[in-house]
């Protein structure tokens, strides 16, 4: 097995396109080592790509931000504005794991990994966050919630690269938030989770939103039904009701030891309405 | 194919070896560096027995390469204590009796030292919540947790 650690996107798709899906993308390893260490993925050349720039910094672009896909997650939770702008990323960032697992755990990881449980992909989903992917005919820009397609499976061709997410600059008095249901707090995978977006205008009534749902289906779900149900309203308790109904109903998930379908789909309408309440409050907040 | 040579900073000093691309942190670090403080236990970074800091991050080191060192700085458990002298952290696990078998000792050390270090003061929440990586199996948390706060109030001189 090769190790190579270009300092280049360009390096690092020519080593990609060489190996013709032999080679795999390193970059927190979290998941990608337990599978070696499994037998599940016996990769020809590892591809390190923590030497790239573009990959491991976060920029602020006019409002937007810039994070590179192998940012680990301690460093966009200890960013200096980051989780003031996008709490409801950071909601999920801090769920992944462990605090040594989140010190190289990469959202890009997350998301490359393409479990259905992930936790800060509702969060990007919700956001509106775009993934920027390079490639040998150049780059293209894929909204996250079309990036994954389903368990282990995403539209990444194997000599193309996951290099960034940009989130959009933030209209005045929004607000995010994630929620997810598990058995213990800590150290564990999402049964269900939401996460809610939300924008008001100056008279409080809720002009903008995005809700999406992990774990209750074969990948994150962007549910605009849900959104609509908080649209034109002050997401009081009658907008909140229908948000859960509409987010229940969205959800086709698994029976397995974790929970069940029925189970899975009731929480996600009660975790629904509560990502709704705390986004309203950190919207209120934000103006 | 032929190993990597890899030159790296291990609890203050420049320390070079050779390593194959699957050989992990964890297993060099025991295995050629003969530092054998840091414990495997899962070796899928679900107990943080295995818990080192690079540049200062706290990580486990079985789910970091030994390949990827190069260039780092790595502190372990042996860099902990000066010479004779135990860390305030150690001196407390002991007074505390906050270890039984001692194969999470190490891991937990760290851990805790990379968490003081962020913050002096921790809640006994913040402090569970820091430590909830690393796995005990023998003392239950209570003393342990109880080791790390009063090693955090006597570093801070209160």
């Amino acid at each position: 097995m090769r190790y190579e650690a270009p300092k280049t996107l360009e390096a690092a798709l020519a080593l990609l396109v060489s190996r013709e899906g032999q080679a795999r993308v390193l970059a927190g390893g979290t998941d990608l080592l337990v599978q070696m260490r499994a037998g599940r993925a016996e990769p020809a050349l590892l591809v390190d790509v923590k030497g790239i720039p573009e990959m491991t910094s976060i920029a602020e672009e006019g409002g937007a931000f810039r994070i590179g896909a192998a940012v680990p997650c301690m460093d966009l939770i200890d960013h200096p504005r980051l989780p003031a702008v996008w709490p409801g990323i950071i909601d999920g960032v801090k769920l992944i794991g462990s605090i040594q697992v989140k010190g190289r755990a990469t959202m890009g990881g997350n998301l490359c990994n393409a479990s259905p449980a992930a936790d800060s992909v509702p969060g990007l989903i919700a956001a509106g966050a775009t993934a920027s992917i390079a490639g040998p005919k150049g780059r293209r820009e894929l909204p996250v919630a079309d990036f994954a397609l389903g368990p282990g499976k995403t539209a990444l061709a194997p000599d193309e690269l996951l290099v960034s997410f940009l989130l959009p600059q933030r209209p005045p008095r929004s607000g995010d938030a994630y929620l997810r249901f598990t058995p213990r707090t800590e150290m564990d995978i999402a049964v269900a989770g939401a996460a809610v977006n939300l924008t008001l205008d100056a008279q409080s009534v809720c002009s903008a939103a995005r809700v999406s749902l992990g774990a209750v289906a074969e990948r994150a779900l962007l549910v605009p039904e849900a959104a609509a149900a908080l649209l034109g309203t002050r997401v009081d308790a009658a907008a909140l009701e229908r948000l859960g109904a509409a987010a229940s109903a969205a959800c086709r998930p698994i029976d397995d030891k974790r929970g069940t379908r029925e189970f899975r789909t009731r929480v996600t309408g009660v975790l629904a309405r509560r990502a709704a309440a705390i986004a309203l409050e950190r919207a209120k907040e934000a103006s | 194919m032929a190993k990597h040579h890899v030159t790296a900073t291990v609890n203050g000093e420049t320390v070079e070896f050779l390593c194959e691309t699957r050989q992990t942190l964890l297993e060099v670090l025991r295995d050629e560096l003969q530092l054998t403080g840091t414990k495997e236990g899962c070796g899928t970074g679900d107990c943080g027995a295995c818990s080192v800091t690079v540049n200062g991050r706290l990580v486990c080191s079985c789910l970091v390469l030994g390949v990827e060192a190069q260039g780092k700085s790595i502190c372990t458990i042996e860099g902990m204590a000066q010479g004779e002298k135990l860390h305030p952290l150690q001196r407390k696990f002991l007074e505390h009796a906050a270890l039984q078998c001692g194969v999470c000792t190490p891991g937990f050390l760290v851990a805790a030292r990379s968490l003081l270090e962020r913050n002096p003061d921790p809640s006994e929440a913040e402090v569970r919540y820091w430590l909830a990586g690393n796995l005990c199996r023998c003392t239950g948390y209570q003393k342990i947790v109880e080791a790390v706060l009063d090693a955090a109030r006597e570093l801070r001189g209160a």
